[in-house]
């Protein structure tokens, strides 16, 4: 880890300001009082995601009490078998993948009753392949490619209709080679984080022209080395996230500029109070800081075994 | 948080917040009491309208306001009679939207019907409230898809809502999206409706499609116009942009009226982005756009058969020790050495296809039992079922070996139909190749490629090839044109004459600014002439060929733009690629003889140090035995696939960064010597390619796999799994593995018992 970090300051005349990042991850998770804690509580299950897989990537997991939290994600699971967002929460397919990564983060994916949770999120898909969120039915590929992750990391992909699944994703292809939420829908790099990833898993990803999506990833780089979500948007740490994950899984990553977006994030930092921000000089919050955080370390992670892959595979769990 | 200042707050402000915050706590736990308990008096929807109006992002809100609505819709049901009154009123409200729902009612549930009373004057009004606070709530913008989904009354006021919310906001793409929704919807009830006036209440379950695609045709007609409007508005509106190609690709898939022909409606198109593009050509939007514009004009829908291996017209001798005699002149190019007995037969197509089997290849060879089914495989590295080649393998029996004599061989394809490209178009037209094998046995008198001996790929074993003059690399099979009626060549012509006045049109632009994207639309249009030129013969312009400005292009592109420079370098690879193998003359430049001058020999395809990043014409290539790609930059090696008869292989000092990067010579089952000496293998540390192969993360490969058989000394060999799923299925007798972090002993290990064939590892020979 630390010979890591060196390699950065080694290279950009710049740290990322690892410890301090975890302190802040620690001191959000002690304001519980604060208007913007209150604001995200019904999402607490993601912002736990967020802040536990930052602090594992900078080698603190240690750091939290992972018994508390396991018995924590627990009680946020509905009856039907998905989890809420927070503890007497409704329950959606959102959460429960969060908590499925918390519990696989801690090799706990056994506390599960794993077909209760993969029955949920089964009973989700629709005719034409497609996810709904919840019982409200919410149609959108982002649901597609949770309810795969989730699927994939309980080991139980074979319960849902994958060739139609993956057939619904393309169908949400764009002439520009992106992917939007439903059929028709604009391009935008979150979704086709999403739709990569999901096709990634399954072992689809020739349905993608990659040149042609490639091109309009890499375009997403401005000068400041940041990446947009859409063409003629600003950067941001979060963008710059899904862009440079789905340019990985396409095998493309090499058109943008690695050391700029680097820089980039890095600027994004709070170097006084640790966390990074959406972009330079904005306030920091946990999103941000795990994004930020992942993205620095696309480029430096070390590749694992076969059976560590499998229980967690780093990029396409990634959300 | 998006766009909030870094700024530690003033204790007046955090004075502030920490009301706010006590505030919105209370009123969440306030709601989510009265959630659990399914309390939905005035009291509490009035909490729950409050907390969607402060946290619109607040999902289990809009979940009770669902099940609120759901609650009091049905107790108006069940007692109607006591209120009636009230009912009245509401419907009141309402008669004026809901006309002709009154009618099907009972088809569409009388409780959706009293929703859009109820509704309209609650949730509507409240997605709005909170879609005031928050354009980019999920949760307020799918209740309004709710609410609509249940009454959908009041389409053109939720149009000109809208409306309003998309010039505010012009790129919001959840308003994009809701907005198509509500098109939808419209086109499905207002079919309802005809369907009901011209048939009855009766005829109703029935309805059909029938009167749904006119009036999706209209509607996508008239959402053209208003993304028309939006572009004029502002030019850069790549959302408006985006959603024009998704109307128009349909209006002119199905040649509505007024969108037929073709070309008509591409060149107003054309006419349009111009304006965008020479306003601002900084600007992303229409660009995007142009490409799409150009791929239109550019793409051949049906799948062709473009090369083949061995060549139409062409004569194999094949013996069964590795060595042929000089008694014919053959040409170097398809003189084949063969010791296995069997050959490969290689189709190429224009782009990737399936249903090639053997009921649509047909093959007539007095040496084989047409009876005897031949399999056909993909050559591809996905699990698809389609590639853009395929082969199959010719076995001779033994028993026909001795006789020296010309054995005609067939190849017909695509007379029954079946092999189709992904977008479902059939092979354009059936058509057939002819070659002669010739077998025998003869002793051995010289080496060759498959001989015992181990390559060494230095220069001085190499001797420059004389070219004889009646060579030629390959004959391509199908002319594009050839099944064209007039009005496809008139398209066609069309099409070259536009992109020739895009050509002009551009060069004009790029003379008054430097705008990157110009550049490479540039650069892609004068690719995408060229390659028309290439099939059409009669073309005028034919002998201008504009590689050398497409390379300046990319050149130029890559110093005016480094942020992106690997990307045009790609680009470049390809187009230089191209250029080499355009002509039989510049392809055989970069040939040379093996050790053994006499000609037609051992040829070895000498493609170093020059920069190439990736592979590209392979079709041109499917001949070549030896191939040096030696001091390039490739990262990849997607193509060589394709190449079936590669025996040997130097990818030397390149930048291949993984094993997983290897896969497509997975394919090559006669390859037997391979270097990949001094790359990157083991230096990065996220695999890029790894999604793209069959592999335990893409679900694809693995579950079978037992490493514990390699194991060595309790030497765990589970981290070389993708060393593994490469070389498993290679029957190497050379490697040079040298020069790559990842190249210690304990691989070195695992790889000789991986490949058992294995002779030399790293010049070195093995026990
Ligand atoms: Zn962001």
């Amino acid at each position: 880890m630390i010979c890591m970090f060196s390699w950065y300051s080694y290279r950009m005349g710049e740290e990322l300001e690892a410890e301090k990042h975890v302190n802040y991850i620690l001191s959000v998770e002690k304001k519980k009082n604060d208007f913007e804690s209150v604001v995200m509580e019904h999402i607490r299950i993601n912002g736990a995601y967020w802040g536990l897989t930052t602090l594992d990537l900078l080698g603190k997991i240690g750091a939290v009490d992972s018994k508390d939290v396991v018995s924590w994600v627990l009680e946020c699971q509905h009856e039907s078998g998905g989890f809420g967002g927070n503890i007497g929460h409704d329950p959606h397919i959102l959460y429960t993948l969060s908590a499925v990564q918390i519990l696989a983060l801690f090799d706990k994916i056994n506390v599960l009753d794993i077909d209760k949770v993969s029955n949920y999120i089964v009973g989700l898909q629709n005719e034409d392949g497609s996810f709904s969120g919840d019982v409200w039915g919410e149609v959108d590929t982002r649901f597609s490619y949770i309810a795969i992750c989730s699927l994939a990391l309980l080991h139980r992909l074979d319960k849902i209709n994958v060739e139609k699944a993956v057939k619904y994703v393309v169908s949400c292809k764009n002439l520009d080679g992106g992917f939007g939420c439903t059929p028709g829908a604009e391009s935008h790099a979150g979704q086709i984080f999403c739709c990569v990833a999901a096709l990634a898993i399954t072992g689809s990803l020739h349905q993608i022209d990659k040149d042609l999506l490639g091109w309009w990833l890499c375009e997403r780089q401005d000068k400041s080395g940041g990446l947009n979500g859409r063409p003629e948007k600003l950067p941001d740490v979060c963008y710059s996230w899904w862009v440079l994950s789905s340019l990985i899984m396409i095998d493309r990553v090499h058109w943008i500029d690695k050391e700029k977006l680097v820089k980039y994030i890095l600027d994004c930092q709070d170097k006084e109070k640790g966390g990074i921000s959406d972009r330079p000089n904005d306030a920091v919050d946990v999103f941000h800081t795990y994004f930020g955080v992942a993205g620095m370390f696309s480029f430096s992670f070390k590749a694992k075994s076969v059976s560590h892959m499998q229980q967690l595979d780093f990029l396409s769990s990634f959300f | 948080m998006h766009g909030r200042p870094r700024k530690p707050p003033t204790p007046e402000e955090e004075k502030a917040n920490d009301i706010k915050a006590s505030k919105l706590r209370a009123l969440q736990s306030q709601f989510l009491q009265f959630h659990h308990d399914q309390i939905y008096t005035k009291e509490a929807l009035e909490v729950c309208a409050k907390l969607v109006e402060s946290n619109p992002e607040y999902i289990p809100a809009w979940n009770y306001r669902k099940l609120a609505v759901e609650r009091i819709v049905s107790q108006l049901e069940s007692d109607s009679e006591s209120d009636p009154d009230a009912i009245k009123a509401i419907f009141r409200e309402e008669l004026k939207v809901v006309h002709f729902f009154d009618q099907i009612r009972k088809w569409y549930i009388l409780v959706d019907f009293v929703y859009i009373v109820l509704l309209l004057s609650g949730p509507v009004w409240l997605t709005e409230r909170a879609l005031a606070k928050n354009y980019k709530s999920y949760g307020a913008w799918y209740h309004r898809k709710w609410v609509l989904r249940k009454g959908h009354s009041s389409i053109d006021r939720e149009l000109e809502l809208l409306k309003l919310f998309l010039e505010q906001d012009t790129r919001n793409f959840h308003a994009w999206n809701y907005r198509r929704r509500v098109l939808q919807l419209r086109v499905i009830i207002t079919s309802f409706h005809a369907e009901i006036v011209l048939f009855g209440l009766s005829f109703f379950f029935f309805f059909s499609f029938r009167f749904v695609a006119p009036l999706k045709n209209r509607s996508d007609e008239e959402e053209l116009h208003f993304t028309t409007d939006m572009i004029n508005g502002n030019f850069s509106n790549y959302s408006a942009w985006h959603n024009r190609s998704v109307l128009l690709s349909h209006l002119l898939e199905n040649k509505v009226e007024g969108y037929f022909p073709k070309e008509k409606v591409l060149t107003e198109e054309n006419d349009l982005v111009h304006q965008a593009l020479f306003t601002d050509p900084y600007d992303q939007s229409g660009w995007f756009y142009h490409l799409w514009l150009l791929n239109q004009m550019v793409k051949i829908e049906t799948p062709l058969l473009v090369y083949t291996w061995p060549p139409p017209g062409s004569n194999l001798k094949v013996s069964v020790d590795g060595c042929l005699d000089d008694s014919l002149p053959l040409s170097s190019i398809t003189s084949f050495h063969l010791k296995t007995g069997q050959i490969p037969v290689v189709l190429y197509f224009s782009e990737a296809v399936e249903g090639v089997n053997s009921s649509t290849i047909t093959l007539e060879s007095s040496l084989h039992d047409t009876n005897t089914e031949l399999i056909w495989s993909p050559l591809s590295t996905n699990n698809s079922g389609r590639a853009q080649a395929w082969v199959t393998h010719l076995s001779f029996p033994e028993e026909k070996f001795h006789f020296s004599q010309a054995n005609p061989i067939k190849v017909t394809i695509g007379h029954s139909e079946g092999i189709k490209s992904i977008s479902g178009f059939t092979l354009s037209h059936p058509t057939y190749f002819e070659f002669i094998v010739y077998l025998q046995t003869t002793a051995p008198h010289h080496a060759d490629l498959q001989s015992l001996d181990m390559i060494t790929w230095g220069d001085e074993n190499f001797h420059t090839y004389e070219v004889h003059p009646k060579e030629s690399s390959q004959i391509k099979l199908s002319d594009p044109l050839k099944s064209c009626d007039d009005y496809g060549l008139m398209a066609y012509r069309w099409n070259a004459e536009t992109i020739t006045n895009e050509i002009s049109l551009f060069r004009e632009l790029l003379s008054v600014t430097d705008c990157k994207i110009g550049k490479l639309t540039l650069a892609r249009l004068l690719t995408a002439l060229d390659a028309m030129i290439s099939y059409d013969k009669t073309l005028e312009s034919k002998e201008v060929v504009h590689f050398e400005e497409v390379l300046e292009l990319y050149s130029d592109l890559m110093k005016l733009d480094p942020p992106h420079s690997q990307f045009y370098k790609d680009e470049h690879s390809v187009v230089l690629l191209q250029q080499l193998t355009s002509n039989p003359e510049s392809l055989l430049r970069h040939c040379y003889n093996y050790r053994d001058p006499s000609p037609s020999r051992n040829i070895c395809l000498r493609l170093c140090n020059l920069s190439l990043s990736r592979i590209g014409s392979v079709e041109q290539l499917l001949w070549i035995q030896m191939l040096d790609l030696s001091h390039n930059q490739l990262r990849s090696v997607d193509g060589l696939e394709a190449m079936q008869l590669l025996s040997c292989l130097n990818l030397s000092n390149n930048k291949i960064g993984n094993f997983s990067a290897l896969e497509p010579l997975k394919q090559l089952q006669s390859l037997r010597a391979l270097n990949i000496s001094y790359n990157e293998i083991g230096a990065h540390s996220v695999d890029t390619r790894r999604y793209l192969c069959s592999s335990p993360l893409s679900h694809t490969a693995g579950s079978d796999w037992n490493f514990g058989e390699f194991a060595i000394d309790g030497i765990d060999f589970t981290n070389y799994w993708e060393a593994f799923s490469i070389f498993k299925d290679l029957k190497l007798t050379q490697l040079e593995i040298i020069g790559n972090v990842v190249a210690e002993e304990k691989i070195k290990l695992f790889l000789v018992k991986v490949m058992p064939a294995l002779r030399w590892l790293d010049g070195v020979e093995l026990q």
